[in-house]
């Protein structure tokens, strides 16, 4: 019994010449890239310095906590909740036409191939360079914002309901055919039903995702809660960026956990 | 029985066999009104215009055509550096954060951990770091460690820390845990089972989701530059501060080029793994 075993365990397959390779080629990715970093020297007082950053964290402003005019937190969180979801409204939107003229089972594979591409440059470009491009277009605001959050939404919403609309289960549209339904019926009952949830859960994903890049905007004046947060960490005021961190991770926490909600309640049907 | 249902009673529906059943009114126009109530409100807050939009929209056309009708060529030797930085920086970080988030994911396991109070603790340490933008991740990590690819790498490693533990987390937990227990039984310590019973069932997709955070991470990386963490960021701020758009043009293109290229070979790795 032993001597079979062994003898099993000399068969296995030998794969170390393949193995080894790969971790050559890991080992040198990571030096070549080790090899690349670099700092305009590390200040003497970064430890100083993260010291102050966690006491201004853990003794935030309250004052600007609980402020309610249009400068204290809850409004730039209002105002942040706001871009973000508008922002998902209208990509999802622009995303449904854009996602059925890029599945490959829809349409030709050539103009398949182009929607894809152009989604994943619309996706490549970061979010800030379309905040600059929209502020000539509508000035700074929460507008800005708001366009920003949606295009930038396109590139990854449109993504997945491609794949939603390529794992859309067809013999169900068959047995609808043999039964004699017209196309809108078809659409209503075979195709909707499929696609309603996980379009659904893929929006409300996405507006996870916006609440948190929502920062971003603020870098370039584009509205929300980023341009009060990134000031005051410009100008080492800790205890205000802390009082917005705290609130925008609160925030931020309990959206996720409401989302989550929902999500596995679409998934289970 | 919820509100909803109280208000809105389910209708029944009597079976050819005379049985019956309900049938619950649908949520949809609870939902729609919801969706509509809080567009409306969206719309007020953001001060949406959509005549601004329609009569200046064309701006938006004019700088994108800058950007793309006639690309700076001679401008790409300057955008090597840079680019290679971000690479390098994406690179690195990726793989930090995934390595050093392992023993994180294990202790918020409720399988592997049976203490109720390191899951939960462990599980709010995850949550926290993932909402934490990188953004702000990256301007604190400038000023503790100085400007330069250090504070970029470290950034992403913060966030590629948040993303991977809960996908692993996630994944320890629906693993076939017979393996595990019978080596516990056997008298190897949980670190010992660990690394022997349920390293070997996650570390496909374990390896498949740390290349997608790759992906993700040489785009995000581009951002970085922005507050000063190096790479890309730093020439595409500059040129657009300029108004130089088709450098800017230039940029953009060899950064779309380099995704393409990485998430095509990381593709195709993962269609391998799993």
């Amino acid at each position: 019994m032993k001597e079979r075993i062994e003898q099993a365990y000399e068969n296995r397959p030998k794969r170390w010449l393949f193995e080894l390779s790969v971790t050559l080629v890991v080992v040198f990715l990571l030096i070549w890239s080790a090899s690349g970093i670099e700092t305009s020297g590390t200040t003497q007082n970064g430890g100083k310095i993260a010291m102050n950053i966690l006491s201004g964290i853990f003794h935030p402003d309250t004052k600007l906590l609980f402020n309610l005019t249009t400068k204290g937190v809850p409004y730039l969180l209002l105002e942040t909740i706001c871009i973000a979801f508008l922002g998902t409204i209208v990509g999802a939107i622009i995303s449904i036409p854009l996602a059925f003229l890029s599945a490959s089972n829809l349409t030709p594979k050539p103009v398949a191939f182009v929607g894809r591409t152009i989604i994943m440059a619309v996706r490549t470009i970061p979010a800030f360079v379309y905040g600059l491009m929209f502020i000539r277009v509508t000035g700074p605001g929460a507008f800005t914002g708001l366009l920003t959050m949606s295009l930038c939404s396109v590139g990854m919403v449109s993504k997945m309901y491609i794949e939603a609309i390529e794992d859309l289960d067809t013999k169900v549209l068959e047995s609808l055919d043999a039964a004699g339904c017209t196309t809108w019926q078809k659409i209503r009952y075979g195709i909707l039903p499929q696609l309603m949830p996980n379009f659904a859960s893929t929006a409300i994903y996405r507006f996870d995702i916006n609440l948190r890049d929502a920062t971003v905007l603020g870098l370039v004046g584009a509205g929300g809660i980023g341009a009060p947060l990134i000031f005051a960490m410009n100008a080492y005021r800790w205890n205000e960026a802390g009082a917005i961190l705290a609130g925008l991770i609160v925030l931020v926490l309990i959206v996720e956990w409401i989302s989550t909600k929902i999500r596995v309640k679409l998934a289970r049907g | 029985m919820s509100i909803y249902d109280k208000l809105f009673p389910p209708k029944t529906i009597t079976l050819a066999n005379g049985k019956t059943v309900q049938k619950k009114r649908t949520r949809m126009p609870l939902v729609i009104l919801i969706l509509a109530a809080l567009t409306a409100l969206s719309v007020k807050v953001t001060g949406f215009n959509m005549h601004t939009l329609v009569s200046r929209i064309n701006e938006f056309f004019v700088i994108l055509g800058q950007m793309f009708s006639a690309p700076n060529w001679s401008y790409m030797p300057k955008v090597w550096g840079p680019l290679f930085d971000t690479i390098q920086m994406s690179l690195l970080g990726s793989v930090a954060g995934a390595i050093l988030v392992v023993p994180f994911a294990m202790l918020a396991s409720t399988n592997v951990i049976k203490n109720n109070v390191v899951v939960t603790v462990m599980r709010l340490f995850l949550s926290i770091v993932r909402t934490l933008p990188t953004l702000v991740a990256a301007l604190i990590a400038t000023y503790i460690f100085g400007l330069g690819t250090l504070a970029g790498t470290i950034a992403i490693a913060v966030f590629t820390f948040a993303y991977m533990g809960k996908i692993l987390y996630e994944e320890i937990e629906t693993v076939d845990m017979g393996a595990f227990e019978a080596m516990e039984a056997m008298g190897a310590t949980k670190v010992r089972a660990f690394v022997s019973a349920i390293v070997p069932q996650v570390l496909p997709s374990y390896l498949s989701n740390g290349l997608f955070c790759f992906e993700g991470n040489v785009r995000y990386a581009a951002i970085l530059g922005y507050v000063g963490a190096g790479g890309l960021g730093l020439i595409l701020n500059e040129k657009i501060g300029w108004r130089e758009y088709p450098s800017v043009g230039m940029i953009l293109i060899a950064l779309f080029v380099t995704v393409f290229i990485i998430e095509t070979i990381s593709r195709a790795v993962r269609r391998r793994l799993v």
